[in-house]
């Protein structure tokens, strides 16, 4: 894994640094021109926290029903990336809509539910602080339950009338934007998957140094 | 009986708003003094389209989403370096204290 971390991040660096050219050179949207450049940022975004989504899902369950460490330590990395992301997706949405809707913020049906799989994230991540002993596997309960509702989030502009534009936008595509779409994304997934081997190695050290500490108190005992 | 209730309002809404009008007449037509409020607007023009100084621009806000991507990615980069940090020293106190022969 260490390996692999240095050129992933030379990889990772030098396609962030094209991507402004890239998106730079996509073409301007018929309705709402130069800002829906904001779209190279805001939908990668959401694609990485939707990857952290997944893999913090997976290893919550893997955790609550056989109680491996290791996954714990896979699940709370990226439950913070998906808080990371989504505080992104959440930020850059809003300046986008401020220009296309003439307005920062509508309680519809597809942000408000946006929000409040934040808001799960973050309680993941509040109850990691400050549960106390065993909060771990309620963690992972939150997590799993988190899991549960994102697909629902994904779909809500097909089941309710909401002002964010349908998912049928990213399939269809013009080749102009497709291009600069998918670079910005593969390079948000490499960024992802960056942060996560960071932050796993930093779970993977303090759980080195706990261990270190109660064997000391067990031989002290 | 309906008629009269229309005339009262309308007469009740006439001793209230001439007032105001007549106020708004004798409102002096010279520049506001600086350091003063300017005078109440007597009436509202519509136009049919902003002029271009007036509208949102597009860039402020574009560079506004593309910063705040890159400040939040630093910034977490900065605290799980910092708590790395934090781990690495805490293990080389746990290795010096027992180098020493001396658990706590």
């Amino acid at each position: 894994m260490k390996k692999l971390f240095v050129p992933l991040a030379v990889l990772t660096a030098a396609m962030f640094a094209y991507a402004p050219i890239a998106i730079a050179n996509a073409p301007y949207e018929s309705t709402m021109l130069l800002i829906q450049k904001i779209f190279y940022f805001h939908v990668p975004s959401w694609m990485a926290m939707y990857a952290g989504i997944a893999i913090c899902g997976a290893a919550s369950v893997v955790y609550l029903f056989k109680s491996r460490p290791a996954a714990d330590r896979l699940a709370v990395a990226a439950a913070e990336l998906i808080v990371l992301f989504g505080a992104i997706g959440l930020v850059t949405g809003p300046l986008w809509g401020r220009k296309a809707w003439g307005v920062w913020w509508q309680w519809d049906a597809r942000l408000t539910m946006a929000l409040l799989l934040e808001l799960v994230f973050i309680a993941y991540l509040l109850v990691r602080a400050y549960g106390g002993p065993g909060s771990d596997k309620l963690a992972a309960a939150v997590g799993i339950f988190g899991t549960a509702v994102s697909p629902f989030v994904y779909v809500s502009v097909n089941i309710w009338r909401t002002v964010h534009p349908l998912n049928t936008v990213v399939p269809t595509l013009r080749a102009g934007m497709f291009g600069p779409f998918w670079f910005c994304s593969v390079a948000f997934l490499l960024l992802f998957t960056l942060l996560i081997m960071l932050r796993t190695s930093l779970a993977n050290e303090q759980a080195r140094l706990d261990e270190l500490y109660l064997a000391e108190d067990d031989g002290a005992a | 009986m309906k008629v009269l209730v229309v005339v009262g309002t309308m007469l009740l809404m006439l001793v209230i708003l001439l007032p105001g009008q007549a106020f708004a007449f004798q409102a002096p037509q010279a520049p506001t003094p600086a350091g003063q409020a300017p005078p109440g607007q007597s009436e509202f023009i519509p136009v049919d389209q902003l002029p271009p100084s007036e509208q949102l621009p597009a860039a402020p806000l574009l560079i506004a989403a593309y910063a705040f991507a890159w400040l939040a990615v630093f910034f977490y980069v900065w605290t799980v370096w910092r708590r790395l940090n934090k781990v690495e020293a805490d293990m080389r106190v746990f290795e010096k204290r027992h180098m020493r022969g001396n658990p706590r």
